[in-house]
């Protein structure tokens, strides 16, 4: 029993716990909480994988944003928890017997195929961020734009959906200021030439309007 | 020691909670978003021991797209929950049947 292993089992044994509260628990917010610790154990698993980058990209990425957003949008929402409880009872013996079978089967395969091989060792210096970055920006830097595009699609397509235009907000409209023309402003009228100098004081009115 | 199918049996192990969470969860369809997480979770656990025990880095690469398609889909997939909920004012996923499907 080497400190590798205790640090296997204590973090496996705390994503579990995480991830059984993340299913069962009766408020979405503590279902949210719950599930930030199921990722943060898990990042510890990763990092005993020497997977360095990817667990702290995990904390940070997953985390920071992608679960604050789940808290933002639980918390927004105002939810019934009566009537979200109902269809627990009624699907959690189908829902065990399909989990449970489906455990049962993956680790009687994997046990079975247990080897005592170690993983390959690396060089003192070895640097994962260093390596992962050489791939990303060689072997797969087309697949790399493609993330990004993939990430610019998904937060114009966030925005697009959710804004709101307001019925009430005042806003310049360019085109129209562009191509309104002289007639649109200025009214021109015709009047009688006996009063010169109200003439000159109407027509001087109409263009300040 | 701590062997390749250890890791492969815990992945095994959450992927099938996140199966059982879409079930028990249904009158929530946030709870079924983050059961969805937790599935990805348990597949990125795979990926990353099978990169570390075959000593191939490329697998850490997938891990990398899996968390970005991941991040989008919650994204987009707490947008359309906003404007359903705006619509409708519950998101019990049994109430949106417009589809009929």
């Amino acid at each position: 029993m080497n400190f590798e292993t205790i640090v296997f089992y204590v973090f496996a044994a705390l994503t579990v716990f995480a991830a059984l509260r993340v299913i069962t628990a009766r408020n979405p917010v503590h279902a949210a909480l719950f599930l930030v610790l199921a990722f943060c154990s898990m990042a510890g698993i990763w990092m005993l994988l020497e997977a360095e980058f990817l667990a702290i990209s995990l904390v940070l990425v997953y985390v920071g944003a992608v679960m604050v957003l789940f808290l933002f949008v639980v918390m927004m929402l105002e939810i019934n928890l009566a009537q979200v409880r109902e269809g627990f009872w009624r699907w959690l013996p189908f829902g065990a017997v399909l989990a449970g079978l489906m455990v049962f089967e993956m680790v009687w395969v994997l046990d079975s195929s247990r080897t005592s091989g170690g993983p390959i060792k690396h060089a003192a210096d070895y640097s994962n961020t260093k390596e992962l970055g050489r791939l990303i920006y060689t072997d797969y830097v087309y697949p790399f734009e493609i993330a990004a595009v993939i990430l610019l699609v998904a937060m114009v397509a966030a925005i697009a959906l959710t804004s709101r235009r307001r019925k009430d907000a005042k806003s310049q409209v360019i085109p129209e200021q562009v191509a309104v023309k002289k007639a649109d402003r200025l009214r021109l009228v015709k009047m009688s030439s006996d009063n010169h100098a109200q003439q000159k004081l109407d027509s001087t009115a109409e263009v300040a309007q | 020691m701590i062997v390749l199918s250890d890791f492969l049996i815990l992945g095994a192990v959450i992927f099938c909670m996140g199966v059982a969470g879409i079930l028990f969860k249904r009158k929530n369809i946030i709870n079924v978003l983050m059961a969805i997480e937790l599935m990805l979770l348990a597949v990125n656990t795979n990926f990353i021991a099978f990169s570390h025990y075959r000593g191939d880095p490329a697998g850490q690469i997938f891990v990398f797209f899996i968390l970005v398609v991941a991040a989008a889909e919650a994204a987009i997939g707490l947008a359309i929950v906003v404007l359903l909920f705006r619509s409708r004012r519950t998101i019990d996923a049994a109430d949106w049947t417009e589809l009929k499907g």
